[in-house]
């Protein structure tokens, strides 16, 4: 298994990264290095093991179904680039 | 001896006995500050509020109605969000970030009347051994080695944090440990600093990387203020889904360092191939004195240990990539111009993160990505739960365990910069409890033959932080760490 430019340009694509042509193979060489070491758990005998997927045994609690919060548009807006009339501004995305 | 000098329990004794005022030992903190700003520890001082908070805790102790921490000058690490104090990450991409709101954990240690210094360095998102990631630049360790004027890192993430309670830049300090950023800066700047049992300090308004493996924790320079200051930031929040409803007990009570009858787990897979001398002389010198202290030394098998940091390497950075998915140039932080909506995300993303959480979230992406989620992501946590069978089924035969916190001493900025898989090892003895969510805590023990602090690292059953504290003050008692930082000494 070996990562490619193509696959380095279509990750950062998928994590909305810009990365240049020139940056791609510095790269592609780091995450192979890095995803070779991790690729020693392939070793590992896992067959019927439940994935952990919560790290203390525990269910997940139920809230009263009220309102805890209240809306605070400016809270909200306090730290955007840009906002306009209590709405963020982003570039057209609709002609 | 001067007010910073104290400990945290001692200054606590002293404003009770109206020896010092809140006021005066905030004002002999902010003067240390002043005078080692070349640590780069704080990347923001807020001596106004410090001094309006210690004057508003001297009233209150004057009318008898001080609180648990009343007039404690802390530093808090920048993850954890202040109100109306910028708040980084150490990142570029949340310069000039100034939060509404205050995360539970602060607002925790405020309740009880603590006073704060200022926002800490640390590395970028919290990813990094070292310090080095961070944008605001490097944090410095107080200690140097002996005839060596080389900078040494103080480890990471909660590099800001350990240095500055290191240099007596602040009494206590909050940090965060996802895979050891509490433990082994502790460890380097020869501090005492514990991760909890997952669960027990709210994660609510602490800018998160990996969300089932992030947990707040305390620096202090001893067990004890340890304890003071976890049993403040602990407890339940209904603002965190993962946060545990149990009672926090008064863990000070329990360091009284009384081991007879513990057993204590020895694990045969940390004592690795090509380990130095000196760590190995440091863990065998600490089974010791519990030993001497009537603990009974068992040896046990952990025998995934070798798995847990490229399984860390998946979860870790895939929780990464999910959480830092918020980024966006639209709603707060950085923002790069970009001709479509995309172009906007992709510039600010670009320009507004550093390299090493970069790798990471590529890495969190790709292993997330179709075709791949098996082969990586569901293998690594079927290894994690591997990891946290092998604690349980170890824990039938011991009571805490016992291992060296880091593999090294403190080593110098720019070391182990060139290969991200040789920073990574950094967290070997502190990761496989990060991943199976155990409490851990990092005491100094000893001298490395170069003369920088090395820690060692007690691990306990969910929940029983009590007994973690037990065996910490019995190392603590037995290890008698009276050295200073050299930066200390020239004062």
């Amino acid at each position: 298994m070996s990562l490619d430019n193509s696959t380095v340009a279509k990750i950062a694509r998928l994590a909305r990264i810009r990365v240049g042509a020139d940056e791609q193979p510095h790269l592609a060489s780091e995450l192979n290095h890095v995803l070779g070491w991790i690729e020693q758990l392939s070793e590992v005998d896992t067959k019927g093991v439940e994935p952990m997927t919560s790290v203390a045994p525990m269910t997940q609690r139920l809230r009263p179904d009220q309102v805890a919060l209240e809306n605070d548009r400016d809270a909200v807006l306090a730290n955007a680039p840009e906002s306009v009339a209590g709405f963020y501004v982003v570039p057209k995305v609709v002609e | 001896m001067s007010a910073v000098d104290l400990t945290l329990a001692e200054a606590l004794d002293r404003l009770a006995k109206k020896d010092i005022s809140a006021v005066e030992l905030t004002e002999a903190h902010l003067e240390q500050m002043a005078q080692h700003r070349s640590l780069n520890a704080y990347l923001v001082e807020t001596p106004e509020r410090a001094l309006n908070e210690a004057r508003a805790s001297d009233e209150r102790r004057a009318k008898g109605a001080a609180k648990p921490l009343d007039g404690i000058p802390l530093g808090i690490k920048d993850l954890f969000c202040t109100k109306g104090v910028e708040t980084t990450a150490g990142s570029k991409i949340l310069e000039g970030f100034v939060p509404t709101y205050e995360s539970t954990v602060t607002a925790n240690l405020w309740r009880d009347g603590a006073v704060m210094l200022g926002k800490l360095n640390m590395d970028e998102f919290a990813m990094g051994s070292s310090n080095m990631t961070s944008a605001y630049g490097p944090v410095e360790n107080p200690w140097r080695r002996p005839g060596s004027n080389a900078k040494l890192v103080p480890g990471g993430s909660s590099g800001g944090s350990a240095s500055a309670v290191a240099a007596r830049m602040a009494l206590g300090a909050t940090g965060t440990d996802t895979g050891g950023s509490i433990r082994q800066p502790a460890a380097f700047c020869g501090i005492v600093g514990i991760k909890p049992t997952y669960g027990r300090c709210s994660r609510w308004g602490t800018i998160a990387f990996a969300s089932s493996l992030d947990q707040a924790g305390p620096f202090a320079r001893t067990v004890k203020d340890t304890a003071i200051l976890l049993r403040s930031m602990s407890g339940f929040d209904p603002k965190d889904s993962t946060s545990v409803d149990m009672p926090v007990p008064d863990w000070a009570k329990d360091c009284v360092g009384n081991v007879k009858g513990m057993r204590i787990g020895i694990p045969r897979q940390y004592r690795m191939d090509g380990m130095p001398a000196e760590i190995d002389r440091v863990w065998t010198q600490g089974a010791q004195w519990l030993r001497d202290a009537g603990a009974e030394i068992v040896e046990i098998d952990l025998p995934h240990t070798k798995y847990a940091l490229p399984t860390y390497y998946v979860v870790a950075p895939a929780e990464c990539s999910s959480n830092l998915a918020r980024y966006d140039g639209v709603r707060y932080g950085l923002r790069a111009e970009g001709a479509s909506l995309t172009e906007l995300y992709e510039n600010s993303r670009a320009e507004g993160f550093g390299a090493e959480v970069k790798r990471r979230i590529m890495i969190g992406t790709y292993v997330l990505s179709a075709g791949y989620y098996d082969a990586y992501y569901l293998k690594a946590q079927q290894v994690r739960a591997l990891i946290a069978r092998d604690f349980t089924l170890a824990f039938e035969k011991c009571d805490a365990i016992l291992t060296p916190t880091a593999p090294s001493s403190a080593f110098a900025m720019g070391e182990k910069m060139d290969d991200p898989i040789a920073m990574y090892l950094n967290d070997v003895f502190t990761v496989p409890a990060s991943l199976a969510g155990l409490p851990g805590i990092s005491v100094p023990a000893g001298l490395s033959d170069d003369g920088l602090p090395l820690g060692l690292q007690i691990l306990g059953k969910p929940f029983d932080e009590s007994g973690v504290f037990r065996v910490a003050q019995a190392i603590e008692d037995a290890a008698k760490f009276d050295a200073k930082p050299a930066l200390l000494k020239v004062a």
